[in-house]
């Protein structure tokens, strides 16, 4: 559905016209039906992907396409949804009149744009709202009818900017309900997000952009698989000083919880060093946890090893 | 059907927008004004209320130009709402051409509010009917054409505030190059000379669409001079609107 080539921006910043590089060689390949998490910390380059396959910026190298057809051609904005980021809208409009004016947009018969529209409406739960002006609006509102507005022309491919930032945790329910509800039906949905557990839950694909290039891509699964590290997560009690101590030489990171002593290793052998420590100290182990890699953790060191940390 | 769409949401941006509100609520206040001033003055009573209103209906109209088509595309941008246009299938000079026909009928309309008062309040006050003012309201439309798509133009890649600052300068150049021509015509030095030429011919000449002393005056004018005008007016927008459209085609939108 979306594919790029070596997709690069470069922008001119300042008096000076300092080189700015926000975008270097991204090849990227979204399949039809699946749902691709673009991943990386704010400043990584993944609004300024969006607005190029939205032809809002012009790359200075590459190509991109969508369903087969160059990005410049306007027709293919036909079969495409797109939710800007924090999305501002026109706030004069009443929720009916909004819905209608990106309905013409996309000459959609009168009868058809208030059939739909009603139908969107009542998907996103505004239906209580379409006679009120979009300034009433609450945060979650806004965004909900900003994804009722990109479905109007029942679009195969939703590309969607931190459709989750800025909610509450509620408000991220439902538009991650909304997504899901999105994916049953076969679209094909593109989105950025820093929000890693939502992308747990309903990516089949994700990509870890860093610095304007891209470090990983594959299905969450494989992602997940290829954390080969465990952490070990041991909470200790009955323990000097001096043993707290020598427990903390071999953890990576260690808090005190009132009398319990939690250490983190990031190495079984480590752990096992420890527990033996414990034990010959006449301590007590209250609990141990293994903890497996996530999402946020591979995030992380992906995002440490872009920055050269 | 797409620029229309544009031109109808924008129609519907400015008249719910208090900016616009005020515009209209001050030149009626001017207008209201102009019949306290003439109780002021002996004989030539009708003849003030002419002059004031017909001035006012121009003034706030080149005002309402001015400021309300810098923010058209900037507060797009601004808002980031533009994001929400352009990534469905419109290109892009079929959005500048909305923004700048929906302003253009609202100006349309304002132009008519003010004629029907105008032709109540003279009709009130004087009883007099005063359609032969018309052809001078219908005039300042035409220049409000120029002063829009001008205020249009520099927002595509300027601040409001530069922009308000430039097309105000190119409507009181645009009131004085007739003065222009006749300072060619007095300087030797040849450089000068073709510099301020063109500038004369390249600027807006608005005095064009000024025919108020005429009306008022009942002096009659022929048909050729509307149609001269008229054409002028239009063409010179279009010009303006183009180069825009070549501006805003390229930009990059962050």
């Amino acid at each position: 559905m979306i594919k790029t080539e070596g997709l690069g921006m470069e922008f001119r910043v300042g008096f000076l016209r300092k080189k700015v590089t926000a975008l270097k060689g991204l090849t990227l390949e979204v399949k039809k039906g699946e749902v691709f998490g673009f991943l990386g910390p704010n400043g990584a380059g993944k609004t300024t992907t969006l607005k190029i396959l939205m032809g809002l910026i012009y790359p200075t190298s590459g190509k991109a396409w969508i369903m087969g057809r160059d990005i410049r051609d306007v027709d293919v904005k036909k079969g495409l949804g797109f939710l800007p980021e924090q999305p501002y809208f026109y706030e004069y409009l009443t929720a009916r009149e909004f819905m209608d004016f990106y309905g013409r947009l996309f000459g959609i018969r009168k009868g058809e744009r208030a059939a739909r529209a009603a139908e969107l409406l009542e998907m996103v739960g505004l239906s209580h709202a379409v006679d009120l002006q979009l300034r009433k609006f609450s945060k979650g509102m806004q965004q909900r009818i900003g994804i009722a507005q990109a479905l109007i022309n029942d679009p195969e491919l939703i590309i969607l900017d931190e459709p989750m930032s800025g909610l509450d945790p509620i408000g991220r329910k439902e538009v991650r309900d909304i997504m899901m509800g999105l994916k049953e039906k076969g679209k094909t949905i593109f989105f950025s997000t820093h929000i890693l557990p939502d992308v747990e839950v309903i990516c089949d694909r994700v990509g870890i952009l860093v610095k304007g290039e891209l470090r990983a891509t594959g299905t969450v699964g494989e992602m997940l698989g290829s954390m080969e590290a465990r952490m070990v997560e041991m909470t200790m009690e009955g323990l000097g000083p001096d043993d707290v101590k020598a427990v903390g030489a071999l953890s990576s990171n260690m808090v005190t919880r009132g009398r319990d002593v939690v250490a983190f290793f990031d190495d079984p052998d480590k752990a096992r060093k420890a527990r033996e420590i414990v034990f010959s100290k006449g301590g007590d182990i209250v609990s141990l946890i293994p903890h497996r890699g996530s999402l946020e953790d591979i995030f992380v060191e992906e995002v440490r090893k872009g920055s050269g940390k | 059907m797409k620029v229309y769409s544009i031109a109808l949401n924008t129609f519907k941006e400015v008249i719910r927008d208090k900016i616009f509100y005020s515009l209209v609520f001050f030149a009626l206040l001017m207008l209201g004004t102009s019949v306290l001033l003439s109780t002021l003055t002996l004989g030539e009573r009708t003849k003030i209320i002419e002059d004031i209103s017909l001035a006012g209906v121009s003034f706030f109209g080149v005002v309402i130009s001015i400021f309300v088509g810098i923010g058209l595309v900037y507060k797009e941008l601004e808002k980031k709402t533009i994001y929400t246009i352009i990534s469905k299938p419109i290109k892009r000079y079929q959005f500048l051409l909305g923004k700048y026909l929906g302003l253009a009928l609202t100006l349309l309309v304002y132009v008519s509010v003010m004629s029907a008062c105008i032709l109540l309040v003279l009709y009130l006050s004087n009883g007099i009917w005063a359609g032969s003012l018309m052809p001078a309201v219908l005039m300042t439309y035409f220049e409000f054409l120029i002063i829009t798509a001008a205020a249009l133009l520099f927002s595509t890649f300027s601040t409001p505030t530069l922009s308000a600052t430039y097309t105000l300068a190119i409507y009181i150049i645009g009131h004085l190059t007739g003065d222009l021509k006749g300072l060619a015509a007095k300087i030797g030095q040849p450089v000068i000379k073709k510099v301020i030429e063109i500038l004369y011919y390249g600027l807006p000449n608005l005095e064009n669409f000024n025919i108020k002393g005429q009306v008022v005056h009942g002096v009659s004018l022929p048909p050729g001079y509307y149609v001269m005008a008229v054409s002028y007016g239009l063409l010179y927008a279009a010009g303006i609107l183009a180069v825009a459209v070549m501006v805003f085609q390229r930009r990059n939108f962050k």
